[in-house]
């Protein structure tokens, strides 16, 4: 008997040992690619330090006391929200729309669906010299109907009150057909014999449908590409460094340009590590209070 | 209440054609079951029907008038879809209430966020879920009214497509094999309910189903189709006792009707050799024997067939031999024997390996090359005597 439980107790014991040498290298490879360089931001962040720096002091939370009194940063914070608060609303609602004209297609589909995607693969930095040159006050092409209209030479990129949305529309370009595809995924998971029991109990015109059925059961698309669409929005940065270099007097400098800045061209990475951190805090809260507020009414 | 009428109706997919000339007419109050092989086009028609399909030729009528520029809430008929095609986010009283609302509510009241500036909406919507209420007390669905459809089983999600379709008062009912997602003895419950529902509701049915079981125990008449024809309509047992072909002989009925391949002797029907007691009739090819008409006899009866027993069924009051006749094709054929008669002919030797099996010429079915039934009725020698 008690050799038995002897066995027993052994047997378990391997189990568990196999168990863990099992997972051992997902857990190492996860430490080493997520966590470790999340603790080594969060270490850089409490200090001064600078890149070749000889000595480094920590500085506990000064970083951070620093950034929130720095109106560079502030301003930053300011402008990338004006770009998410266009950016955000902008993609999903004509992601959406675009999903459903083209959805309704049959044959054309395939076309309209490569069309959209294309400005998704494209690289957004050559892209951008293209929107340059299209937006460009004395040469562009839009000059002509900016002329047209009676608007005079409009300078997109220089006029600090047009310089965000002017950007938020570049982004958008690149935005709606990733955002189409997911929608179109969506829709075509919709049942069929949902819209034929809406059919039957009256529910057949465009609006009603659209509430009844669609946008509904649409939720689990868009609560996911709400939170992509927001990311993405947050971490714009190849437009500003192409298009504006954060001009005109700052009007575009957003989180991520002034992180860059900070970190790489002033080489203070201690200060950009705490400036990264906020950024992560941001994107983190963002993610978590759509995921609560839309979690609730996806669920079914 | 409405009368359901279907004139020279045709269809297409491509170059598919799936309904060819198909006139049918439901009476007012009547289960009618469209009964087939999947791909007869039965669905099809039911669809037509309620106008999620148009027919590229014919009519269709709903209580005397066309509905064929109808769309399908105008056409006061309901539907049950084999999915039920619950709104998953919807509570099971917002799904009831569905149809009401639509016809109550004016299309700002349905609005979101605009619904709330009618003071109107909310009476109306106090009216809806009184009646609301009523259709799921009599369909015993009541106390699930907050639920939504993923909480609910099959037989409780049935029930709310059912409310769905009742609460607007149809004239008639479509259901699309309603049952088929349920399991055995869900659906042997079912159907039952349905057919008391029927007769409560008093309201035309049309019933759409591949099993023929629930064709024979719920309906009126049965339409039976195949490669988009009605190829025989009638009562269950006109169905069962006079089928018009072969095909729907072999449709109808559980275990299916055994076909004996038969030739002339002398004025006398021949299988596999043995003469038989039925008189010849020109024309005829296939003998079709239903489980309970043919019987084990003693070596030697005239007219018994001679077959090897292959497997023998015990369904408690009743048994199943399944045997193949010593002809070259070894035809299958099953006999179907109530308990005391299996013991008795069990008692008195007649299952062995080998056996004897008469046919009871009153109940024997001819069909012809083509696969017609030769007389109506039955054959000759019934007719005869």
């Amino acid at each position: 008997m008690r050799a038995a439980a002897a066995t027993a107790r052994l047997d378990a014991g391997l189990i568990l040992g196999a168990g863990h040498a099992f997972a051992a290298p997902a857990t190492l490879l996860l430490l080493l690619i997520y966590v470790v360089p999340v603790v080594a931001l969060v270490w850089l962040s409490l200090t001064d330090y600078e890149l070749g720096a000889v000595e480094t002091r920590f500085l506990g939370l000064e970083n951070f006391a620093r950034a929130l009194a720095d109106p560079v940063f502030r301003r930053s914070i300011a402008n990338t929200f004006a770009y998410v608060a266009i950016v955000l609303p902008g993609g999903v609602l004509l992601g959406l729309g675009a999903a459903l004209l083209v959805h309704g297609r049959i044959r054309s589909r395939s076309v309209y669906e490569v069309i959209y995607f294309l400005p998704v693969t494209s690289t957004l930095i050559a892209m951008a010299t293209v929107w340059q040159f299209l937006l460009h006050p004395r040469l562009g092409p839009v000059r002509e109907i900016t002329l047209a209209l009676g608007l005079g030479e409009v300078a997109f990129l220089s006029d600090p009150a047009l310089v965000i949305p002017t950007l938020a529309a570049i982004g958008l370009w690149q935005l709606v057909g990733f955002n189409m595809i997911l929608f179109l995924a969506g829709l075509s998971a919709i049942p069929a014999d949902l819209y034929e029991a809406a059919a039957l109990d009256g529910a057949s015109g465009g609006i009603d449908r659209f509430l009844r059925v669609t946008w509904p059961l649409l939720g689990p698309t868009t609560m996911f590409v709400t939170v992509t669409t927001s990311i993405t929005a947050f971490k714009v940065f190849d437009t500003v460094r192409v298009l504006t270099e954060g001009g005109p007097a700052g009007a575009s400098e957003v989180l991520l340009y002034v992180i860059w800045l900070e970190g790489f061209q002033y080489f203070r990475i201690g200060y950009a590590a705490a400036l990264t951190l906020i950024f992560l805090a941001f994107i983190l809260a963002f993610s978590i209070l759509q995921a609560v507020a839309l979690d609730r009414r996806v669920h079914y | 209440m409405a009368a359901i009428g279907l004139e020279s109706i045709g269809k297409s997919f491509g170059s598919t054609q799936v309904l060819t000339d198909v006139t049918l007419h439901v009476c007012d109050g009547e289960f009618l079951t469209l009964v087939g092989p999947s791909g007869c086009g039965k669905s099809t028609l039911l669809r037509i029907i309620a106008g999620l399909e148009r027919q590229d030729r014919g009519t269709v009528t709903i209580g005397g008038r066309p509905v064929d520029g109808l769309k399908p809430a105008a056409r006061g008929v309901a539907m049950v879809f084999q999915s039920y095609a619950l709104y998953p986010h919807m509570s099971v009283a917002r799904n009831i209430a569905t149809p009401l609302e639509m016809q109550r509510l004016t299309l700002a009241e349905r609005l979101p966020l605009l619904r709330l500036l009618s003071p109107r909406r909310r009476r109306v919507m106090r009216g809806i879920m009184a009646e609301v209420e009523a259709v799921a007390a009599s369909l015993q669905i009541d106390g699930l009214l907050d639920r939504k459809p993923a909480e609910l089983s099959g037989g409780q999600r049935q029930r709310v497509a059912l409310g769905r379709a009742m609460v607007r008062r149809p004239d008639a009912f479509l259901m699309d094999e309603p049952l088929s997602n349920l399991d055995a003895k869900l659906r042997v419950h079912m159907r039952g309910e349905l057919a008391d529902l029927h007769r409560r509701l008093g309201a035309t049915f049309v019933y759409v189903t591949h099993d023929q079981t629930e064709a024979m125990t719920m309906s009126d008449r049965v339409a039976l189709m195949l490669e988009g024809r009605i190829v025989q309509l009638g009562t269950p047992a006109e169905l069962y006792d006079r089928p018009a072909t072969v095909a729907v002989a072999q449709f109808i009925g559980s275990p299916p009707i055994s076909l004996v391949p038969v030739s002339e002797q002398g004025g006398r029907l021949v299988a596999g050799g043995v003469r038989l007691g039925l008189p010849w009739v020109a024309g005829a090819a296939t003998l079709g024997l239903r489980p309970e008409s043919v019987a084990p006899v003693r070596l030697g009866t005239p007219g018994a067939l001679p077959a090897l027993l292959r497997r023998a069924e015990n369904l408690g009051a009743e048994w199943l031999l399944y045997a193949t006749l010593e002809d070259a094709d070894a035809t299958e054929i099953v006999c179907r024997l109530a308990a005391d008669a299996h013991d008795a002919a069990r008692a008195a030797g007649l299952l062995g390996d080998r056996l004897w099996l008469l046919p009871d010429p009153a109940r024997a079915h001819l069909f012809d090359r083509e696969g017609r039934r030769l007389v109506a009725g039955s054959v000759p020698h019934e007719a005869a005597a």
